[in-house]
């Protein structure tokens, strides 16, 4: 294969996967929002103001760091950190809201929805609302409200209505749900800023392209400090728009091995995991089709991880896409590995990640010594691990 | 000619609207469901639309979501709804049934084998919310080879371009969603409703159903005054939710409310 990669096709399509499966009253938004995307993206003045807040209010260039304390440790190959953990907000979830947000503004939409998992998007989404004083609503599973308390109180001090959601397993596909039953309900005036690779086209297609910065600037920074292209990338897959992110500028780049982590929570074995690509089925979810993990009526499964930022059923079509063929490898890390992970590079490195990217680090730590001192992998940090304290506190019983 | 085609010509040869029930299947318990359906086609129904549960119903409002989760407790999933289909259609040869879901249940069984399945059970429509005539032809074309109708839906919002396509992949009847938003929401208004029923009109020969807020015999009567069917789904499952513990009750009142309604449309 020599041509380039030009997924999707023009209906949102990644082979058989993604697509346009939504309810009629959202086809004319839908239509409305491809059109808007297609449009500014080619604008010079838009993609400038872009560029502009990811320097200046981002803080983007995002560094990458040679782990060298942690690469001798494992006794293998050279370990890159992408920091995203140091953007504004925490996380690479920004880099996404502000490019959705600046559409929103372009589109004359005065209120934003969204929906959250950690709460990252939720956060990002907020703050891009606050900054843009846009009217701001973020659709949140009950459960995660009650175990990211702390974003839930960022979210609030930004000055958006948190809305927990208290149907089905009241977690982020719940909570992806009552945001698209609000946007068919205020179609007019809404925008809905979706926080993953995931949704029905554009948004695959959309938040890949606003995260693809983080993949541009890896290349780029990889080739400056060491002269050459990695040899693997590593990111953690929910929905998967910090792994899209990376691995997207990489595609044609026929050598770079590209590996995307789900997560096993207590093994995928027990069932009780969040890992559709490794486990799961083609199925249809969220306005696209994918990777599910679904029972043999179709019912979606409940889903379970350690890490609220990758509990979700299903994952972005592209990913799909891209294992079908054998372009991108997905694995799966269990929640006990995933706390390895974090330990490691927190003690080895001074670096605290969220538990969603623990899961790429503790992947690292069973490739990295099969691999050569010579030979590059570059890991996404996609998160700071800030908000996760009090699920590690209780998790590891410690209380202050 | 199709069960539903055969009945929507009957319906306007006599000069009467069709009256068109929703319920979700197996709620509140899986034995309620067949003996239901009975009752409603006694009390004056002419088609019915049989809900299949699914666990993450994105275009419903909160009755009709609590009804998917109170069925899926009993572990009603898409192979139980078509045997109650098939059990149904063993004393009712002449009632159209239309399986109303999401896509989901049906990809995972797969096209064809649904198709073979619904063949089976005797179902004659199909109508799947989140699944847009673009993305139809694959599932639309093994419906169609077994005599199977697909049915659309068309919103507030539809363009004639887009009422076109369904009715160009759509077969048996188009349901109008009266609304923006989710089911069991807000008022009609039937000044809109009419205006849209026009542009409705003029792209597609198909009968149109109504939906979305008829709530009583009222609103029944007054979109049976401009459409070709009256359907309604919230307003009775509302009922069963009132009468959890005396489901016997909430028969009681959903058929009471139904014949409520046959009688103001057929006035």
């Amino acid at each position: 294969m020599t041509e380039r990669y030009d997924m999707p096709d023009a209906r949102g399509h990644f082979g058989p996967y993604g697509g346009i499966f939504v309810a009629e009253t959202l086809m004319p938004a839908i239509t409305e929002l491809n059109e808007a995307y297609q449009r500014y993206m080619q604008d010079p003045e838009f993609i400038a103001e872009l560029d502009a807040d990811l320097r200046d209010y981002v803080g983007r260039p995002s560094p990458l760091y040679h782990a060298e304390r942690w690469s001798r440790d494992l006794g293998g190959a050279q370990i890159y950190l992408k920091r995203e953990d140091l953007n504004h907000t925490g996380a690479h979830k920004v880099n996404n809201t502000v490019g959705q947000a600046l559409l929103a503004k372009r589109m004359g939409k005065t209120r934003i929805i969204a929906e959250t998992g950690a709460g990252q998007h939720g956060v990002a989404t907020a703050t891009v609302a606050a900054r843009l004083g846009l009217e701001c609503v973020v659709y949140m599973g009950a459960v995660d409200v009650a175990r990211q308390s702390l974003n839930v109180y960022r979210m609030k001090l930004l000055g958006a209505t948190v809305v927990p959601v208290q149907s089905g397993s009241k977690t982020l596909k719940d909570a992806l749900n009552e945001a698209l039953r609000d946007w068919v309900t205020n179609i007019d005036n809404t925008f809905y800023i979706i926080g993953t690779v995931a949704g029905p086209h554009p948004y695959p297609a959309m938040v890949r392209d606003f995260q693809a910065v983080i993949g541009r600037e890896a290349r780029q920074q990889c080739l400056d400090q060491t002269g050459r292209l990695p040899d693997v990338l590593l990111a953690c897959v929910g929905g998967g728009s910090n792994a899209i992110g990376l691995f997207y500028p990489f595609i044609d780049d026929k050598s770079v091995k590209m590996i995307g982590v789900e997560a096993a929570g207590d093994g995928v074995e027990t069932g009780r995991h969040s890992a559709p690509l490794c486990a799961g089925r083609p199925g249809v979810l969220h306005g696209n089709r994918t990777y599910l993990m679904a029972d043999d009526d179709g019912e979606i499964i409940e889903t379970h991880s350690i890490s609220a930022g990758l509990d979700y059923p299903g994952v972005g079509p592209e990913h799909a896409w891209l294992k079908d063929t054998g372009r991108a490898q997905y694995v799966n890390i269990t929640d006990d590995e995933a706390m390895a992970g974090f330990h490691a590079l927190t003690r080895m490195e001074g670096i605290i990640p969220a538990l969603e990217s623990s899961h790429a680090m503790a992947y690292a730590m069973k490739l990295a010594p099969t691999m050569r001192q010579d030979q590059i992998i570059v890991i996404n940090l996609s998160g700071r691990g800030d908000k996760d304290m009090q699920t590690i506190m209780q998790r590891e019983g410690i209380s202050l | 000619m199709s069960r539903l085609a055969n009945k929507f010509a009957e319906l306007k040869a006599s000069g009467r609207k069709a009256l068109i029930p929703f319920i979700t299947a197996g709620d509140p318990y899986p034995e309620f469901t067949v003996p239901l359906l009975h009752e409603m086609v006694a009390a004056g129904a002419d088609v019915i639309e049989l809900g299949v549960p699914f666990s993450d119903p994105m275009a419903d409002g909160p009755v009709i979501q609590r009804a998917s989760e109170r069925a899926l407790s009993h572990h009603v999933g898409l192979r139980k709804v078509l045997s109650m289909a098939m059990e149904f259609r063993k004393t009712d040869q002449d009632t159209p049934l239309v399986l109303m879901g999401y896509l989901n249940p049906i990809e995972i069984m797969g096209y064809e084998d649904f198709a073979n399945a619904a063949q089976r059970a005797d179902v004659d429509g199909v109508l799947t919310v989140d699944l847009p005539p673009e993305e139809s032809e694959a599932c639309v074309r093994m419906l169609r080879e077994r005599g199977i109708d697909q049915i659309f839906l068309l919103a507030p919002n539809t363009t004639a371009e887009r009422i076109q396509k369904m009715d160009a992949v759509g077969s048996g009847y188009l349901y109008y969603v009266s609304l923006k938003g989710v089911t069991g929401a807000g008022h009609l208004d039937t000044a809109d409703v009419e205006q849209k029923l026009q542009l409705i009109r003029e792209n597609t020969a198909l009968p149109v159903g109504v939906g979305f807020g008829v709530k009583d015999a009222d609103t029944a009567k007054t979109i049976a005054a401009i459409a070709d069917g009256v359907v309604v789904g919230s307003a009775l499952i509302s009922k069963i939710e009132a009468n959890l513990d005396d489901p016997q009750q909430a028969k009681h009142e959903i058929i009471t409310l139904l014949k409520s309604m046959r009688a103001a449309m057929d006035v």
